[in-house]
């Protein structure tokens, strides 16, 4: 399982790092919020094409000039998807507590603490219900900036109390993983999220209900090993990483370089193990076309 | 000593256990009467037995659950068991060797027994593939359990790997899906599950065959979202700090068992299943039929809810 969330370097081949906190502060608003933020310019973190920050927001952080998708967060993926960007979050308040009293080179609640601070997010998801294309749907949707996007408790509980909301209210469920895998802070506690979500998912499978996983760069570990494989239909983003084992442990199992593409999305659909990639300009009405196919026009 | 695998940690033991054999020698060549030295060193080992096992650290229950001697799936099965018959493959690529699955007979009641498989020499290791399954693996997991599904028969499942096997193979036929898809089956098995952690529980290679009504744990085992090893590494940089790790993660049976993770704790011999590998066969059936007792009389669809209900209360958040 690839727990090495900080190593970012790692995915997908992104090559140089690209500057988080360049986004940070425009990411937390959206677009209705906030002035555009005229002057201000961004590069591309692939193609080093630089254009305004406004046309990067309108794009979705998609660049105009290669199709890179940049990682943004649930912020971004509410906007995209629900109408008019109106929706109601729920158990916005759940954050983590701490009984394994886990500590390595710091305490594991002082880390929590540091990483809410600096991202303003209680943990490493965020569920809300809202209408996409006037059909209700429930998502869950991980941000990577909260300690690499780690599953513990919280990430877990979230997920299945979002199922359990779609199974009362008979609607729809999308998840969208973005992960480094389980939080090793939380040990077994961590690894049983698996098992918890992956229950609530059986559940909604047997009502029935539609269940769309949405997997972005990157999702790897025990999240792939859980829910986000689980789809009714899988989809991803473009060259997003995608694999149980990291691309690191791999590589030193193996004893040599991985092939090129190796655990990308286009693997992965070459491979059978997701329906079709989805440019996230393409996402939202994808995914209400989809459900206006297989559920909505059957619920009237 | 017969026994040529001992432990740093069991020293003591071990150097009370020589003074007890040179004692006999001498005593039988009939030199001198030992019999009251030997019996203050029987006092004595017994003593150092209890200190010594009595107050072990999670890395030392780590380096017991990996003995070479210690019983594997097949032994268990071959112990506890009677007319079992082995099913190989998952209908798909091939058959994977790190899982072995079958039919069989404990005390007379029917039982489908799955299990990860390690090897005992070089040779052996190689094919088990150090009891890391590969997708094809859990595919054959799930398969042999829908089979007993089928056919109405109660599972247990025999929980020693490493971790699911990393490599290329592995990712290109999804061992991600393959373990998600366990869980979400296993979840909602007509059938009672009982799963017994009898080695190494290392992280989701593990719960691919561990979501059960009842989920045990033998005493000197662990369990947990990643080895002591790799989370030193992860966190220090380096291997050394494993045991510091092994404590952190609190992959004990006891803790497993006060964290609620696990229903329960197999008792082994003391110091480990191959000190008496038959008192950890009885021990282990005892438990399994136990349970089963305790299971198969319940309504499917009130198993299949309390099972979710289970792991479903399994974490700790705060609402604030
Ligand atoms: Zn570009």
């Amino acid at each position: 399982m690839n727990l090495d969330f900080e190593d970012d370097d790692d995915l997908a081949g992104n090559g140089p790092k690209w500057y988080q906190r360049t986004w940070s502060g425009i990411l937390t608003k959206t677009k209705d919020k906030k002035p555009t933020p005229d002057g201000l310019w961004e590069k591309c973190k692939r193609c080093k094409e630089v254009a305004p920050t406004k046309d990067w927001i309108v794009n979705h952080y998609v660049c105009g000039a290669c199709g890179y998708h940049e990682r943004v967060g649930s912020m971004e993926y509410f906007d995209i998807l629900f109408d008019d960007n109106e929706f109601t979050e729920i158990n916005a308040n759940l954050s983590s507590g701490d009984p394994l009293k886990f500590t390595d080179s710091a305490p594991y609640t002082d880390r929590v603490v540091v990483a809410q601070r600096k991202t303003g997010l209680k943990d490493a998801v965020r569920t809300a219900h809202g209408k996409i294309n006037g059909q209700p749907l429930m998502v869950a949707c991980m941000d990577f900036n909260f300690i690499g996007g780690s599953m513990g408790s919280v990430v877990g509980e979230k997920i299945a109390r979002a199922i359990d909301y779609s199974l009362a209210t008979r609607s729809p469920f999308m998840m969208i993983s973005k992960s480094g895998g389980a939080r090793m802070m939380e040990a077994a506690f961590s690894l049983m999220q698996m098992a918890k979500t992956s229950a609530k998912l059986a559940l909604l499978d047997r009502a029935g209900i539609p269940y769309i996983s949405l997997l972005t760069n990157p999702t790897t570990g025990g999240v792939t090993a859980s829910f986000a494989m689980l789809g009714d239909v899988n989809i991803a983003e473009p060259e997003a990483l995608i694999g149980f084992a990291g691309p690191r442990v791999i590589r030193e199992t193996i004893g040599r370089d991985l092939p090129k593409g190796f655990q990308s999305s286009e693997f992965l659909v070459e491979h059978g193990f997701l329906d079709f990639i989805v440019n996230r300009k393409e996402l939202k009405k994808k995914v209400s076309t989809l459900l206006q196919i297989i559920w909505s026009q059957k619920q009237n | 000593m017969a026994n040529q695998n001992w432990f740093d940690f069991e020293k003591d033991i071990v150097e009370l256990m020589d003074q007890l054999e040179k004692a006999k020698e001498t005593h039988e060549m009939g030199k001198l009467d030992m019999t009251d030295m030997m019996a203050t060193l029987e006092n004595k080992i017994e003593e150092a037995k209890q200190t010594v096992y009595g107050n072990l650290s999670g890395w030392q229950k780590v380096q017991i659950s990996r003995h070479p001697e210690r019983p594997y799936t097949l032994d268990y099965i071959e112990n506890i068991a009677t007319d079992f018959i082995e099913l190989h493959g998952d209908r798909q690529v091939k058959d994977d060797k790190a899982i072995v699955g079958g039919f069989a007979n404990i005390e007379g009641k029917p039982f489908m027994i799955i299990g990860q498989q390690k090897g005992r020499n070089t040779k052996q290791r190689q094919l088990r593939n150090f009891g890391m399954p590969n997708p094809e693996g859990y595919r054959k997991a799930l398969r042999l359990m829908k089979l007993a599904e089928k056919f109405n028969v109660p599972i247990l499942t025999l929980i020693d790997t490493p971790g699911a096997s990393p490599g290329l193979e592995a990712e290109e036929r999804g061992q991600g899906e393959a373990i998600a898809r366990n869980l979400l089956e296993m979840s909602v098995l007509k059938v009672p599950v009982i799963c017994v952690v009898i080695g190494e529980g290392a992280s989701g290679g593990a719960l691919g065959i561990g979501v059960g009504d009842r989920v045990l744990m033998m005493e000197y085992t662990w369990y947990s979202v990643i080895s002591p090893e790799s989370c030193s590494s992860i966190l220090w940089r380096t291997w050394e700090m494993k045991e510091r790790a092994a404590e952190a993660l609190k992959l004990s049976a006891t803790d497993m068992l006060q964290n609620k993770l696990v229903d329960g704790i197999v008792s082994e011999p003391l110091g480990g299943a191959h000190h008496d590998p038959q008192a950890a066969y009885d021990s282990l059936k005892a438990a399994v039929l136990q349970s089963l007792g305790e299971l198969e009389g319940m309504d499917p669809e009130d198993r299949i809810q309390e099972r979710i209900a289970k792991f479903s209360a399994m974490g700790v958040v705060v609402d604030a």
